[in-house]
């Protein structure tokens, strides 16, 4: 057993220093009827470590890797090029098996990273401050409208139309908790976001409009007139942006007037990890500081006044507020929010930017190819690298045989939305900078192979 | 063990008055200051090449596009790994030595599930690949779910839940769902007053009052005060066994009955399932239903806080109202993910999601591995010698340090005294600063509340005995510093890259962001 130092002679000995004749004398305060004889029956007992990664990797042998195949899968969880220092610093000891840093004199790795981090956000989001992340997009945009009831004292959110209908559902068990109102209905196929539809929704009673940016369907939503429309009731603006590299070619949500804007941080340095672990970004105006969720790092200085970080404002959370926390969040993505700081720090505004600009141009690329194909249109007059085209037939059966010719060619709506067969024909298309002429060329002949 | 690590390098060390030389770099040979990023390079500069293609025209975009570039520096893949690196030489971490969190089940993290997690045909899949691209990643989440339900006894588990209090969120939710679906209104929720701080939060959070439960002498629920409390207004009890002072709670089976029979629920924190897991089946002590930690028990690292991952285990009773999506396998062998398609028709009675997707995907990975690397009787071992080390703890500081619960048996796995018969003027925080000094991560303080001035140890199975050793001589003399009173002790730790850091003013005027380039 190689994870277990103590050998059959440091037990005995540790006994006979505790005055326990065998182990199960320190289990006396379990009832006998409550004690397991044995190793559970029916189970395998240890095996070596060749064993288990020959399991592992036969089970890891029966995927089809995004990276083995053509592939335009996103609808909130995007495939980015990684570089190889993010995963190497981010498995360094100190940072992999550290705890959260509340002995702040032994964990200023971590807790400048966070500063660091927060930065990063916060001037992403076009926010004034930002958090130490949250556990991913969906959970972050629940915290959002519970903190937005919270600042405006009012229980009723409108989730518009092209927010992500597992967000729409993780709001929604929210609300079962907290007895809010949810508004929202599913997207319709056209080429422009509702917007007239979200600002009529908008009533006194509204706590906040949630409004995703560029939306489920790519669409780019004008938020600028949702936020003048929202603060004219007295409402909040929360923007939710799952694909952060978008941020590098539009315009930030906070800049628009967004007053919360939460996100998916996973398209950099995460991974697509097939759901998770992902990271949820929080960014939201200074004023609103007190009524945040998450932890925080601030900066201070120790006592010989050098500069140093700690975790702060801890009297909103749980450990020390207990029934009266702002949230009964107690982890934040520690890891994953270093991850994207290491990928954010080797692209900086400008890799950014470039980024977006390669992602944008091949999904141009792969629009004005999958035009070309019968029956085929394109949805969005307005897109970054995400797009919705509309089929003749059902997609889901369109992306299940493209997967048996080996394409991975999107995400069917009809698997987002299976309460809305009039969605069923859309397919949403998505593309990175790991796309090639090859792959466009490969997902265009599939297509056309499967409606043929 | 009368000079422990004396041989050790301390910074400080070569000439008497070391302590007071400065040098022109402000660094001291391997402590090595680091700047911020921002301090390090201007924005418009990139780490990163691309391969642009061959046109790209922004069509369509217009009105939508930035005015300003995001002013974020690039730095070169070089100074971005030193950056790090640099950084990372200021944590403590679970590689350096013990990290004795009480709670926290701070073990080490194997690279075997590192290596795994990352093979492509677990990193690099997308949770919405059609299921026929992923019968592996299914396979990983049912064999995982099984291993979870067998150790526990329970019938089910959800898997989605991101860390623990979001499994607590989602295990209420069931109770809620449950009682909900046979037109029960109840508003209480009983809380034992040595509960994690995320119990009432999280029963709160769901529009529960709550209300607490006294401990009695020896540590334990007060089993009268809550029979005397249940009723008709009850909706459950969360109760964390074996509990926040380190002891099982024996009546827990009673507790059980009780509840259940007054119409109630029972929720267990199994934060700390690390001291039983192979020994007892909690659903074997009538739990509803447990989130596990699978960064506690099944060794997932921390990460420098998160992420998580906190599946939820539920009973029979309980079962019907769990989230989307969960696994099911086919006649065939074959695991088909249910969600929102056949959600409506196969699990009409659960309560939606958690969150987007399917869990912790990264996680499973290196908790099956963990769990098939040691197997049914390599568990049973862990629990057996995580409570072992703690005892040994416990018992060779006797006399040393007060134990407030010694007198009621052995400990689970984790060991807990107080600050009684320290010097006046010194305090549980010295002794943590004092172990920071010693190459140690302090216990975890001022927890649980029932104890004054807690100090909660939890070693972990992965500490050698002599691992242990240095330690207890360390908390030792720490001890004995505490009571003399040793003033140099009221300014530890004095070897850290930072001293005692002011947390006040960091909190009278939050400075969340760096502004440095922006006019004050």
């Amino acid at each position: 057993m190689r994870y277990l130092p103590l050998t059959a002679e440091n037990r005995a000995e540790m006994l006979e220093q505790i005055g326990a004749a065998t182990v199960d004398d320190l289990f006396v305060d379990v009832p006998v009827e409550a004690r397991l004889a044995g190793p559970i029956a029916g189970l395998p007992n240890h095996a070596s470590e060749m064993a288990v990664e020959r399991h592992m990797a036969a089970l890891a042998g029966k995927n089809v890797s995004a990276g083995s195949v053509p592939f335009f899968l996103g609808a909130g969880a995007y495939r980015h090029h990684v570089p190889a220092s993010v995963d190497h610093l981010i498995q360094r000891g100190e940072f992999l098996t550290a705890y959260t840093p509340y002995q702040p004199e032994i964990a200023q790795g971590t807790l400048q990273v966070l500063f660091e981090f927060q930065t990063q956000v916060a001037r992403l989001l076009g926010t004034e401050i930002a958090n130490a992340s949250m556990y991913d997009g969906s959970t972050a945009a629940w915290e959002a409208v519970a903190m937005a009831g919270r600042v405006t004292k009012r229980s009723k959110a409108v989730l518009c139309s092209g927010l992500h209908p597992h967000y729409v559902s993780t709001i929604r068990t929210m609300a079962k908790f907290t007895g809010d109102t949810i508004e929202w209905a599913a997207p319709r196929l056209e080429a422009e976001p509702d917007t007239a539809g979200v600002i009529a929704a908008i009533d006194a009673e509204t706590a906040c409009v949630v409004v995703q940016y560029p939306d489920i369907l790519g669409r780019v939503t004008d938020l600028a007139a949702i936020a003048e429309a929202a603060h004219a009731q007295g409402a909040l603006l929360v923007a939710v942006v799952t694909e952060p590299v978008a941020l590098g070619l539009i315009e930030a949500p906070g800049n628009l007037g967004a007053d919360i804007v939460v996100g998916e941080g996973q398209s950099l340095g995460v991974g697509l990890q097939f759901g998770g672990p992902y990271l949820g970004l929080f960014g939201c105006r200074e004023k609103f500081v007190r009524q945040m969720p998450g932890r925080l790092c601030g900066e201070t200085v120790d006592a010989e006044g050098r500069r140093g970080f700690v975790l702060t404002l801890s009297t909103r959370e749980q450990h020390i507020r207990r029934e009266k926390a702002t949230s009964n969040i107690c982890t934040n993505a520690g890891l994953c929010a270093l991850a994207f700081s290491i990928h954010m720090t080797l692209l900086g505004g400008e890799g950014l930017g470039q980024l977006a600009r390669v992602s944008h141009a091949r999904a141009q690329q792969a629009a004005t190819r999958l035009a070309k194909a019968p029956g085929v249109s394109v949805l969005n007059s307005a897109y970054v690298n995400e797009f919705t085209v509309v089929l003749p037939s059902d997609a889901r059966d369109a992306v299940r045989r493209m997967a048996d010719r080996q394409v991975l060619g999107g995400v069917s709506l009809g698997r987002l939305y299976p309460d809305a067969p009039e969605l069923a024909n859309g397919l949403l298309v998505c593309t990175s900078e790991l796309t090639t002429d090859a792959d466009i060329e490969a997902l265009g002949s599939a297509l056309e192979g499967v409606l043929a | 063990m009368n000079a422990p690590n004396a041989s050790g390098w301390r910074p400080e060390m070569g000439s008497a008055d070391a302590a007071d030389q400065v040098t022109a770099s402000g660094d001291r040979a391997l402590m090595l200051e680091e700047p911020l990023i921002f301090e390090l390079a201007a924005p418009g500069t990139t780490g990163v090449d691309f391969d642009p293609p061959a046109a790209s025209p922004l069509t369509s975009l217009g009105k939508f596009l930035r005015k300003d570039p995001l002013a974020l520096p690039g730095l070169s893949e070089p100074e971005t790994v030193r950056h790090y690196t640099r950084l990372s030489r200021q944590n403590y971490a679970i590689d350096l030595g013990p990290f004795p969190l009480g709670s926290c089940t701070m073990k080490h993290n194997p690279r075997l599930n590192e290596k795994v997690a990352r093979l492509p045909g677990f990193a690099d899949l997308h949770p919405l690949s059609p299921q026929q691209a992923v019968p592996g990643a299914l396979e990983v989440i049912n064999q995982l779910a099984f291993w979870l339900i067998e150790l526990t006894g329970m019938h089910g588990v959800a898997m989605s839940p991101k860390a623990g209090a979001h499994g607590e969120l989602c295990g209420v939710l069931c109770i809620k769902a449950a009682l909900q679906a046979r037109g029960d209104d109840r508003k209480v929720m009983l809380v034992p007053e040595s509960a994690h701080g995320t119990n009432p939060a999280t029963a709160a959070f769901a529009g529960f009052a709550i209300e607490n439960i006294p401990a009695n002498a020896e540590g334990r629920v007060d089993l009268a005060a809550l029979l005397a409390r249940l009723g008709p207004d009850v909706a459950g009890v969360m109760i964390t066994n074996p509990n926040t002072c380190g002891l099982f709670e024996r009546d827990m089976k009673a507790i059980s009955d009780a509840v259940h029979a007054a119409g109630g629920y029972v929720y267990c924190d199994g934060a700390n399932f690390n001291a039983i897991v192979g020994k007892v089946r909690p659903g074997d002590l009538g739990i509803d239903a447990m989130h596990i930690n699978l960064h506690k028990t099944f060794s997932t690292p921390h990460g420098g806080g998160g992420p998580g991952s906190g599946p939820v285990v539920l009973s029979k009773a309980l079962s019907p109202f769990g989230p989307l999506p969960y696994t099911v396998r086919e006649a065939d062998g074959s695991v088909r993910l249910v969600e929102e398609e056949d959600g409506a028709s196969e699990h009409p009675q659960g309560f939606g999601r958690m969150a987007a997707f399917h869990g912790q995907m990264g996680m499973f990975t290196r908790a099956l591995a963990y769990i098939l690397s040691h197997g049914a009787d390599g568990l049973r071992q862990v629990a057996e010698d995580a409570v072992l080390n703690a005892n040994y703890v416990l018992r060779s500081l006797d006399g040393e340090l007060d134990a407030p619960f010694g007198a009621s048996g052995p400990c689970m796995h984790e060991a807990l005294f107080s600050d009684a018969g320290l010097a006046d003027g010194f305090s549980t925080l010295d002794i943590a600063k004092g172990l920071i000094d010693e190459g140690f991560h302090p216990m975890t303080v001022y927890f649980p509340l029932v104890v004054h001035g807690a100090m909660l140890v939890e070693p972990t199975e992965t500490e050698s005995k002599a691992g242990l050793d240095r330690f207890i001589a360390s908390l030792r003399s720490l001890a004995q510093r505490a009571k003399q009173g040793d003033p140099a002790l009221k300014s530890a730790p004095h070897f850290a890259p930072r001293r005692r850091l002011d947390e006040t003013q960091a909190a009278r005027k939050p400075v969340l962001v760096w502004k440095g380039d922006q006019p004050a």
